[in-house]
């Protein structure tokens, strides 16, 4: 039976199903179950599981993921939840030389199923310690898988897809995406990790989108149909490992494609998939890849450099225009700032 | 006696067999060696359960060996080889072999830590009555991953035991230049967590004083804090002794584990011709180990 729920509500629902499911799965981290509930995704677990399967812990990031690990490595299934991803780099040491080693390094010995959740900006004047993504950073790791889901439907499936893994699973969530509503099936259900979605199918140009910039590409393809220019959206959903075939099929068909990706451009995500686009169809293209993603700057935090910091559906729609070389749209009647109004603060 | 003897003899014939043939090259893993510490881990490693579960560092042979006696899956990691215990993907410094309840070394100092106080919440959210030793040198101590985990294991009162091997050095760095305090078990002691430390080199004392940590966790429900000092008898990594390098000096007698307890043993009537069967045998056992890893594709 699917219904329409948040994104927030789709995270809760499968977090509290996974540990009805399995005695094995716990949560923890600051603020995990204290009167927030790391903006309502932890709702109701301690008061249904209790504080011995949904606990806060001191504020010692590194050796909390450690104590995930050793959990994991023990039969256990963590969910570890950072409510600011830019809380995760303290925990850098254990992740990157720790749980990403450990099945390997150990000749497979030991799986280590742990999730590790943490929310991704933008916020409200969150500056540069709050409203980091970081996803080419992890998914630079072997042995780590990264999935950032942007429906309500993504939500749910890959988070129950993500504690159902054998192995560490950092699971990306972007703060303004947590209002977004859309049917949820009521039932557990699985998005396999490292299987891709088209938003909307269309003919003329790709767009690959990351979590939130998959809205602002949706924004942005509404506006070009009027322009009589079709879009496809492909939303890899997983950054590793990476649907490159679903990218090939679409980018082969249209022979166009921009890489909107919610992180800065270099060394990033998008570099990479561009990279994989011009090994994999390079013949199959018309004009060069476009990538677009955050200034090369530390996040600001006023409201104005904000704005111009992160990309939006007009930057796409500047970009369609190079492309298919349109004259400069009219688009000072669209609001491209509607989401972003929406949220009052203060976190 | 002759049981923990021929333990630390174990480890002591290996390490001995590592020095010899590490010249060959054909063990291409940085060592870092064990010697002086046979008393320190063979005591503690015997007052566990098999169930028990242990984690180290990267100066673990002597762990791995008194956890494990796998004497061919460690020659066979030394040298690289598939039939290592960790397929050859770990070397000297990442010894693992979880069906013996070593949940592995780590190489980064202190990380290791809290992956034992994970090991000990699971065993208390299970109640499995299993008890989670996380071994450490006094570098360890300098980590934030120390404090972070001796803390979070007062609140939550796990059952775990911290193993504090205290040589007095962190590479080349006597801890006199590292610690901004006098006495590490003071500070513990103000943590809920049980303290204890002997400067003894008898694996005797060291096995009765474990004991008693071990026995404080089930009767307190604390973790405790276990300081073991001892002498470490060669360079930070690789083979040899470093005495001429200047940072530290050769003492007049060296506490060297292995002979203070065979002579304890001559000394409580023990044959010495009974010893050195015992030591032959070991001895034997480790050459066909190193035999065998050599041989292997």
């Amino acid at each position: 039976m699917s219904r329409i729920i948040t994104y927030c509500e789709a995270l809760c629902e499968a977090t509290s199903q996974c540990m009805e499911e399995d005695s094995s799965v716990f949560i923890y981290g600051i603020g995990v179950p204290d009167h927030k509930k790391i903006f309502g995704s932890t709702n109701g677990l301690v008061e249904k599981f209790g504080k011995g399967r949904c606990f806060d812990t001191p504020l010692s990031e590194d050796s909390m993921l450690g104590i995930g690990l050793g959990a994991a490595m023990n039969g256990l299934r963590p969910i570890n939840v950072h409510i600011r991803v830019d809380f995760l780099l303290l925990a850098m040491n254990q992740l990157v030389n720790m749980v990403s080693n450990i099945r390997y390094s150990s000749g497979e010995q030991v799986e280590v199923p742990l999730v590790i959740r943490a929310v991704i900006g933008r916020g409200w004047g969150q500056g540069s310690q709050h409203s980091k993504i970081l996803q080419s950073i992890f998914a630079h790791i072997p042995g780590l898988k990264v999935v950032m889901p942007t429906t309500p439907y993504d939500a749910k499936g890959l988070l129950i897809s993500a504690i159902h893994d054998n192995g560490p699973v950092i699971i990306l969530e972007h703060r303004w995406l947590y209002w977004q509503h859309g049917d949820v099936p009521k039932e557990m259900y699985e998005i396999p990790i490292g299987k891709g979605n088209i938003i909307k199918t269309g003919t003329d140009l790709t767009i690959i989108a990351t979590s939130w910039m998959c809205v602002e590409a949706f924004h942005a393809a509404k506006i070009l149909k009027n322009y009589n220019i079709n879009v496809e959206i492909v939303d890899p959903r997983s950054i590793c490992p990476l649907d490159i075939d679903l990218i090939i099929q679409s980018v082969s068909k249209t022979k166009k494609c921009i890489i909107i990706d919610n992180d800065w451009v270099y060394c990033g995500f998008s570099s990479e998939v561009s990279s994989q686009i011009y090994e994999k169809c390079f013949n199959s293209l018309d004009c060069p890849i476009v990538k677009i993603g955050f200034i090369h700057t530390p996040c600001p935090t006023s409201r104005h450099l904000e704005n111009k910091f992160y990309p939006n559906a007009s930057n796409i729609i500047r970009a369609v225009e190079k492309i298919f070389n349109l004259s400069s749209i009219d688009l000072s009647k669209e609001d491209f700032y509607a989401h972003e109004n929406k949220f009052m603060g203060p976190f | 006696m002759l049981d923990l003897y021929r333990l630390m003899y174990l480890i002591r014939s290996s390490e001995i067999s590592v020095q010899k043939h590490y010249n060959e090259n054909e063990m291409k893993t940085p060592m870092h060696m064990s010697m002086g510490s046979e008393a320190a881990v063979v005591g503690v490693c015997t007052s566990l359960n098999e169930l028990d579960q242990v984690l180290g560092t990267y100066r673990s042979h002597a762990l791995y060996l008194a956890k494990t006696k796998d004497i061919n899956g460690f020659f066979a990691e030394m040298y690289g080889k598939q039939a290592g215990c960790c397929n050859g993907r770990a070397g000297s410094m990442h010894l693992m072999k979880k069906e013996f309840n070593h949940f592995g070394s780590s190489a980064i100092v202190g990380t290791n830590i809290p992956v034992a106080a994970g090991l000990a919440l699971s065993n208390k959210m299970k109640n499995n009555g299993r008890i989670a030793a996380s071994f450490f040198g006094d570098g360890a101590l300098d980590e934030g991953s120390f404090w972070e985990t001796l803390n979070f294991s007062c609140v939550q009162k796990l059952p775990i035991l911290f193993v504090c091997e205290d040589n007095e050095l962190a590479v080349h760095a006597h801890k006199k230049e590292r610690q901004g305090y006098s006495s590490i078990d003071k500070i513990v002691e103000q943590f809920d967590c049980n303290v204890y430390n002997t400067k003894s080199i008898d694996v005797d004392t060291i096995f009765e004083l474990s004991n008693f940590a071990i026995n404080s966790i089930r009767t307190t429900g604390h973790p405790s804090f276990l300081r073991l000092e001892y002498f470490r008898m060669l360079e930070h990594v690789g083979v040899k002794e470093d005495f001429n390098e200047g940072y530290r000096d050769k003492p007049n007698n060296v506490n060297d584990p292995v002979l203070f307890y065979r002579l304890k043993m001559i000394n409580n009537d023990i044959k010495e011709h009974t010893i050195k069967e015992i030591e032959e045998k070991i001895d034997e056992q480790v050459y066909s180990g190193i035999m065998f890893a050599k041989c292997l594709e």
